[in-house]
């Protein structure tokens, strides 16, 4: 420690939140905190939205752009000027987990707010020419989405990852999009689209008791039971041989490596999750200082944890300059080997810690930040509690637990590996480092 | 029917905001809110992408990634570690017309990173090392934004060159590879002893903080920091286009075509009410499903696959002096629907000149557009930015929570005046020629 340098004096605590939570008689849970500062208020409704059939990425993503075409007696743009009257936006997004419905509005006009929500939910009328319109313009945007390397990286190690999962296929074929049609969106409405065993979060400057109250006044005309698939466990990750996909004349290659990690509730989660900072998950770590600031080889190499319902893991991701794709993947296999194999030190343990605490309060500091944090967790049958005794869990990991965590999920024998990138200038280096699979 | 709700008062925030100037010339604004245990710290200096001498395109940019290089009392590395370690995040960006440095931090780290910010406006560590490596970020980071990205860059990148005529404007401000290879030490040592005066910066706090306090810590670090004069900045404004210039752009990545539509508008300062009307004209057009161009080319005319219409080269109305631009920007399948889309836009700016607006469209676009600003300022970090850019570029952070007082004050007819001024003489075409596969 560098004496010149302030140290920190006394952290002030954060004020204890104000909640309210309740089931439903249709099954909805609502939770609704208050937290004032901006007049403003967050909703995020979550609904599962799991399925193995082969059409459904396709449909459930038409069902998000065109929800909001169309209900009871609002047409599009009525719809869409009634919320902006309120100074509110809903919006809505889907994934192979849930389908969720976003919105903010003037917190004093979260009453009509709900009414609307309550109407798309319980009236969405998809008419067919505005479903047209959204399933032309989600092929081109899918087009234009798969024109990323990133994009395609991501997608073949999903692939790579969880086979014929539907993880892996949660981003929707063109064609299954062109194909679906209004009534079978509609369909999909009517069987997932249900309150039983739904979320909806509410956060904002505005008092709990009675937004439950309102939430029931608003949402009590939505019932029903959605139909509930059963989705396979994930496959084990079967690292398989470095795929190498082509992407001719790319001036850089997509580096991904992924691995299975673990979940929030496990007892050993707080400990990955600093071994995870260290190794790549902050400015400050292993990776970013040797492939960034020592090698420039690349912008921002970046590894992060991403939590599913079925699972969770762990992923590796850095843009790096064509003619430095071997040797950034040599560095990052051995950083990897590096932190399963030998200990982390006390000062970086405590450095990530810090980091891990601070930004916990950062990220959930403003209405939209908790409000999906909170929608996040809730899922995963977690909620405030665990954000206010998260940071006592971080601050009992020790050297040891970190050590362990790093040992099990790091190893670089464990991660499957996808390059996107020039083939004809990256396939000879990448060679020399272990088998290459490629794909044209 | 329907029954649709109906408009209410638009909230107007209020902050506290003590002003401060220090003997070295350094503009303070500290922003106390004792709501959450968090501080916000915000750097500004007075210059951008425009200041950038001929040949050094890039240039500010490049400094930018030097200044977290180390400082007169830290090693590279350390202002990072010192900030993360604080449980804390940071960065900076460079803009046209400003370059900021930013730190969102638990409050006990209040003073650590005033440290930070004044150790390096003190004097940065700029070393052939370390200029070396940045260049390769950089180069890389220019790699994955523009060149390796479909669409990377369109338009801000490529849109001022064909819209405007001076060095300063029209210039790519990431940089060519030529001119950031040629930079030198020297140059951003002359680059730092120019432009990053006390005297030609702000400093913002804002958060959980005690106002004399903080202010007696801003004392303590920045105010031994040596007074230099401020570089006298020149004024960049250009008048508005006389005749419609068109340009192509070819994209190696991108599946299907684009284009870009910019006007040069008015003074986003000098005339700052005729500026909130066009920052309105934009939310008109394009803003939701209910916005005027969405109607027309995505659900009517299914010319696009998306538009836009955005007031600041960045996407942000208050980013920038005289010039801004207005543009529109729309991706569509069917590269012969160029001139159709050209023709809808124009029909639809003539409609709203002409014709006027709906019955309640403005005051719910309005209302929209308030709540939306408000939204930005729940972080206390964008709260920061906002009064030390505020301050920077209007010479009042006031403003800030001034701004729905203001929208309120706007009428149609200076939203019809705004969008008749959009005329085809007046606007400058650059279209992305799709070069990738579909």
């Amino acid at each position: 420690m560098n004496e010149v340098v302030p140290a920190l004096t006394k952290p002030r605590k954060p004020k204890k939140l104000t909640a309210a939570e309740q089931v439903l008689d249709n099954g909805l849970r609502v939770v609704v905190v208050r937290k004032p500062g901006i007049p403003l208020v967050e909703v995020r409704l979550r609904v599962g939205f799991q399925s193995t059939q082969a059409t459904h990425p396709a449909r459930a993503a038409v069902l998000a752009d065109s929800m909001l075409t169309g209900a009871g007696a609002f047409d599009r743009t009525g719809l869409a000027a009634a919320v902006q009257t309120l100074g509110g936006d809903l919006s809505v997004g889907v994934d192979a987990d849930r389908l969720v419905v976003g919105a903010n509005v003037l917190a004093t006009n979260l009453g009509p707010l709900l009414g609307l929500l309550g109407t798309a939910l319980t009236d969405a009328t998809y008419p067919a020419e505005e479903v047209a319109t959204e399933r032309d313009r989600l092929v081109e945007k899918l087009t234009i989405a798969r024109s990323r390397s990133g994009v395609v990286a991501s997608e073949a190690l999903g692939k790579r990852m969880w086979g014929e999962h539907p993880y892996a296929l949660d981003l929707p074929q063109p064609d299954a999009v062109a194909a679906t049609t209004a009534a079978q969106v509609r369909k999909l409405h009517a069987d997932r689209v249900r309150p039983d065993g739904a979320i909806l979060v509410v956060v904002g400057d505005i008092s709990p008791a009675r937004v439950i109250g309102q939430v029931e006044a608003a949402l009590a005309g939505w019932t029903g039971r959605p139909v509930s698939p059963r989705v396979p466990r994930l496959p084990d990750v079967v690292p398989g041989p470095l795929l190498l996909v082509d992407r001719p004349g790319s001036v850089q290659s997509s580096l991904r490596l992924g691995g299975t990690a673990l979940a929030r509730t496990d007892g050993r989660w707080p400990a990955l999750q600093l071994a995870n900072l260290i190794f790549g998950g902050y400015f400050s770590s292993r990776w970013t200082e040797n492939i960034r600031e020592d090698k420039g080889y690349t912008y921002g190499p970046h590894s992060r944890i991403d939590h599913h319902l079925l699972g969770s893991s762990l992923v590796l991701e850095a843009e790096v300059a064509t003619e430095v794709t071997a040797p950034a993947l040599l560095e990052t296999q051995y950083e990897l080997g590096r932190i399963a194999l030998l200990p982390v030190t006390d000062a970086e343990v405590e450095a990530v810690r810090q980091y891990a605490i601070g930004t916990l309060a950062l990220s959930t500091a403003t209405q939209a930040g908790l409000a999906s944090t909170l929608s996040g967790l809730l899922a995963f049958g977690l909620g405030l509690d665990w954000i206010a005794e998260h940071t006592t869990r971080l601050a009992a990991v020790t050297v040891d637990e970190v050590n362990a965590a790093a040992a099990e999920f790091f190893a670089p024998s464990r991660l499957a590996t996808v390059i996107v990138g020039d083939a004809d200038v990256v396939a000879g280096p990448l060679a020399a480092l272990g088998p290459v699979t490629t794909e044209f | 029917v329907a029954s649709v709700p109906r408009p209410q008062k638009l909230p107007a925030p209020s902050f506290e905001l003590i002003h401060h100037t220090l003997d070295n010339g350094l503009r303070v604004v500290v922003a106390p809110d004792r709501s959450a245990p968090v501080v916000g710290v915000a750097v500004l200096y007075d210059v951008g992408f425009r200041s950038e001498p001929e040949g050094r395109t890039g240039f500010a940019h490049l400094f930018e990634h030097l200044m977290f290089q180390g400082s007169a009392n830290l090693e590279k590395l350390e202002h990072f570690r010192y900030v993360q370690s604080s449980g804390g995040t940071f960065n900076g960006s460079t803009h046209f017309d400003y370059t900021n440095y930013f730190e969102a931090l638990p409050s006990n780290a209040l003073e650590r990173g005033l440290f930070l910010e004044a150790d390096r406006m003190l004097s940065p560590r700029i070393t052939e090392e370390n200029l070396a490596n940045q260049l390769s970020v950089v180069k890389e980071e220019i790699r994955v934004n523009v060149m390796n990205r479909p669409y990377g860059g369109f338009p801000w990148i490529v849109l001022p060159e064909l819209l405007f005529d001076t060095f300063a404007n029209s210039h790519n401000g990431y940089g060519g590879f030529e001119d950031l290879e040629s930079a030198t030490v020297a140059d951003a040592r002359d680059f730092f002893a120019r432009y990053y005066a006390p005297a030609n910066a702000v400093l913002a706090v804002g958060g959980d903080l005690d106002p004399d306090q903080t202010l007696a810590l801003v004392e303590k670090h920045f105010g031994p920091i040596k007074k230099r004069q401020a570089p006298k900045r020149p004024s960049f404004a250009e008048g508005p286009l006389t005749a419609e210039r068109r340009a192509t752009h070819h994209d190696a990545h991108a599946p299907i075509p684009a284009v870009a539509i910019g006007y040069r508008t008015v003074d986003p300062i000098g005339s700052f009410d005729e500026h909130l009307a066009m920052l309105l004209l934009a939310e008109v057009l394009s803003e939701g499903d209910a916005s005027r161009l969405q109607q027309r080319l995505v659900q009517r005319d299914h010319l696009v696959t998306d538009i836009g219409a955005y007031l600041g080269e960045f996407g942000d109305p208050f980013d920038e002096r005289d010039p801004t631009a207005f543009t529109i920007t729309a991706h569509y399948p069917d590269a012969a629907s160029l001139e159709p889309i050209l023709r809808a836009i124009d029909e639809e700016l003539a409609r709203v000149s002409e014709v006027g607006l709906d019955a309640g469209e403005l005051d719910r676009v309005r209302t929209r557009l308030v709540s939306q600003l408000l939204r930005e300022l729940d972080s206390v970090l964008s709260r920061t930015l906002d009064f030390a850019k505020f301050e920077l570029l209007y010479g009042r952070a006031e403003l800030v929570a001034e701004l729905p007082g203001r929208l309120a004050a706007v009428t149609e007819g200076a939203v019809r005046a705004a969008a008749a001024t959009l005329q085809p003489d007046r606007r400058a075409v650059l279209e992305l020629i799709a070069g990738g596969h579909r």
